[in-house]
């Protein structure tokens, strides 16, 4: 068979490796000062624009979607080439592609810190930038499937299963998450509402971990470490198998982000067990590639790629341990709302992504630019501080995790709370996030003497722009089955029949139980809950915008300790009105479900503007804009009629009357203050901010004075 | 709870699909040898690494 003579794209692999290493820069360097806002509140600097809870969603989108997101890219680039033996489908769909996901970073960084944000944790981004992620993964789609389809390999190579289903459930994540309903150019209110929205949310984030962070990792991992460490995979088998279990236990794991929330128990529990399941296949990938190196550790001594490709696999190891952990309701009673958790996913991020990644790049470039690395003692430099950063930052976190857990939950002998005040458990572990800072210090170090490193590489190097290659042609020869009718294919094996059949069974179970229970299982509603008032809505989407949720949370757990610190715990009917939900995943300060009627008008305003005068020692960043900027009114009538075509009760026409009801009830408060000696005009939005953090919580609350 | 549902159907289609692939896969025979693969992926393109080599 004759030859074909094509080449390779490199220069596209490249340029989603600068991508890569620029982002990641900029994505940690912003890690890095978020975490020391925890410890330096001034790191603030009282503007709006540098403030936590706009800052924070900045970090998670640039590491997850800029740094990881270019990474993948890279990967699969520069593998789904030579693994099909083809040139990339188009050359134009690779430049769409690397623009058109640059061009959405940069978009995210012109949002988020203006506070133009849907309050969905990881999927930030408002409506605009959303339709243009889908149009450029679809672009990623057809430049993938169209290489696939004009290979010369018939074989699929197990990395590229993980790079389809990676492609195939992002997409459907993206779209179902993002289901929102336009307000104007920049807001949007989620089309789900409280629960629902909270289930659909994490049952998205759980996958974006999965489908983002995970898959297409594994995918990068059955590459790059058989061709780094030159030595087959341990088991193809193996990679076979875990492949198809992983992606399909997976999808099902989101609520285990919901444990002792309103969420239905069976819910949880459903998530419960298949988040456990999942350790099975999780460790099928880490042992099959960790194996891969058997008899080669040699070579992880003297190679420095190898070394953090060893720990990455190590680092994915343990954080799918964990997972499965945390998803025990009694392990998750104690971790949910801790840092434990934001120690669970830097381990991961750091470890998994972070270390496969610089692997990756210090192969790949010195392979493209055809030279040697520039210097192995720096790369080597990396690799330490880059591991010492993860364990300064992964143990001072757990421990502060456990600790704060702990003092949250403590009784005295009288049955009261120890800790009542919950300042008192935030300044015990200010320590711990200063370690954990300086973790991430060391980390980001190291990666700067990457960029060093491969920069000078790539100075010394000569580029191969179009890698040449040749190989024969796919010819169309398995046609085993001639005209046969498909059915038979069916009818001559047992185990595929019965696959069909539990197919056929399970969609017919669908059609009959889902209308069965959407008509049984509306959450209880209560009399009481009423829509939110225009003011409160403006309030809390002002909440939205800052950011809150990166901090606070709005779910009251069933525990003792929760409801003598908090109140009442929370109901799935008070939350019927909330597009979007921000029940929050963290709780660097208190919960704020019940915070409505607990103090004056007053103590929210000086506390917004300076936390330190009403608590000493607060490291919650003060908001004195919301104190100058007037409340925008423009806006109260499109975000009522928006809300109608959501489904909320408000009376006929009210969009018409809105801004007077706001008009009232803002005065009503301007005056509350003035009582207490504040003179302030009642547009400013802190009068929004006060009344929505007044109702919060109020609906069900038995109004007994003490 | 109507979302729930949702989901459920949407991760049960996701799953599907996977199946079916898994199927295809089955069916086109790319499973039927599970050794080859992983070691062919070690193999660039001979007159490749001569180029590389010459050009050094």
């Amino acid at each position: 068979m004759e030859l074909e003579k094509f080449s390779y794209d490199n220069k596209i692999v490249k340029q989603f490796a600068f991508a890569t290493i620029i982002w990641g820069l900029i994505g940690m360097t912003v890690g890095l000062w978020v975490a020391l806002q925890l410890v330096f509140p001034a790191l603030n600097f009282n503007t709006s624009f540098t403030t936590f809870g706009r800052i924070r969603p900045l970090h998670t989108n640039a590491v997850i979607f800029a740094f990881v997101g270019n990474g993948i890219f890279m990967g699969v680039y520069y593998s789904l080439q030579r693994l099909c033996k083809a040139r990339m489908f188009s050359d134009r769909l690779s430049t769409i592609h690397f623009w058109g996901w640059q061009l959405i970073i940069v978009a995210a960084v012109l949002t988020l810190p203006f506070g133009i944000t849907t309050g969905k944790e990881y999927a930030e981004l408002e409506w605009p930038i959303d339709i243009a992620i889908a149009l450029i993964w679809v672009v990623f789609g057809w430049n993938m499937f169209g290489t696939i389809v004009k290979r010369r390999e018939r074989h699929l190579y197990v990395a590229i299963w993980f790079y389809i289903a990676t492609f195939v459930t992002v997409t459907v994540l993206h779209l179902v998450n993002s289901f929102e309903l336009p307000v104007t150019l920049f807001k949007s209110y989620s089309w789900y509402a409280g629960v629902q929205d909270a289930l659909v949310q994490w049952w998205y984030g759980h996958n974006a971990v999965a489908f983002f962070l995970t898959t297409p990792y594994l995918g990068l991992m059955y590459y790059f470490i058989p061709k780094a460490a030159n030595r087959p995979v341990y088991s193809y088998r193996l990679s076979i198998i875990h492949f198809w279990a992983l992606i399909f236990l997976y999808i099902w794991a989101g609520p285990h982000h919901l444990l002792y929330t309103s969420l239905p128990d069976w819910a949880q529990s459903l998530g419960v067990v298949f988040s456990i399941m999942l350790l099975l296949p999780s460790w099928g990938g880490m042992i099959n590639g960790l194996l891969t190196l058997r008899g080669a550790w040699d070579k992880v001594r003297e190679d420095v790629v190898l070394k953090f490709l060893v720990v990455a696999i190590t680092a994915y190891g343990m954080a799918t341990f964990e997972g499965p952990l945390l998803s025990l309701k009694s392990v998750n009673a104690i971790g949910h709302f801790t840092d434990w958790i934001v120690a669970h996913v830097h381990v991961g991020a750091l470890g998994w992504n972070g270390f496969l990644t610089f692997g990756i790049l210090y192969w790949l470039i010195p392979k493209m630019f055809r030279t040697e690395l520039y210097s192995k003692r720096m790369a080597s430099w990396h690799f330490w501080l880059g591991t010492l950063g993860i364990l300064f930052y992964a143990i001072p976190l757990y421990w502060a995790g456990f600790m704060q857990s702990l003092m949250w939950k403590e009784f005295t002998e009288e049955g009261m709370l120890r800790y009542p005040n919950f300042l008192e458990t935030v300044t015990q572990i200010i320590p711990m996030y200063a370690a954990r800072s300086l973790g991430g210090a060391l980390y980001l170090v190291g990666v700067i003497l990457m960029t060093i490193n491969l920069f000078k590489t790539a100075k010394i190097g000569s580029f191969l722009a179009n890698e040449e290659a040749e190989a024969a042609p796919l010819v169309k020869v398995y046609v085993p089955h001639g005209t046969e009718h498909w059915h038979r294919w069916i009818e001559r094996k047992p185990v595929q029949l019965m696959i069909g059949s539990l197919v056929v069974i399970l969609i017919g179970g669908i059609i009959e139980m889902v209308p069965t229970f959407l008509i049984q299982s509306n959450i209880p509603t209560i009399a009481s809950v009423k829509p939110y008032t225009p003011l409160e809505l403006h309030g809390r989407d002002i909440y939205v915008r800052e950011g809150c949720y990166t901090c606070h949370s709005q779910m009251i757990r069933p525990f003792r300790s929760e409801t003598a610190r908090y109140g009442e715990y929370s109901k799935a009917g008070e939350f019927v009105y909330d597009h979007p939900f921000q029940w929050g995943s963290k709780r660097t300060g208190p919960d704020l479900h019940r915070i409505g009627g607990k103090y004056p008008d007053s103590w929210h305003f000086n506390h917004m503007l300076d936390p330190t005068s009403m608590s000493p020692g607060s490291i919650m960043p003060s908001y004195p804009w919301l104190l100058d900027d007037d409340l925008d009114t423009t806006t109260t009538a499109v975000k009522i009629r928006a809300m109608i075509t959501l489904g909320v009760p408000y009376p006929k026409d009210f969009d018409k009357e809105a801004n007077k009801n706001l008009m009232a009830q803002s005065d009503s408060i301007a005056a509350h203050l003035q009582k207490d000696g504040i003179e302030t005009l009642s547009n400013k939005e802190i009068i929004a901010m006060i009344a929505y953090l007044q109702r919060l919580g109020t609906d069900i609350k038995v109004k007994t004075k003490k | 709870m109507s979302a729930l549902f949702v989901l459920i159907g949407i991760s049960l289609i996701v799953a599907i699909g996977f199946l079916c692939a898994f199927l295809w896969a089955v069916r086109h025979g790319q499973y039927e040898d599970d050794y080859t693969p992983s070691v062919r992926i070690l193999f660039e393109n001979e007159s490749t690494e001569k180029i590389q080599s010459n050009k050094k």
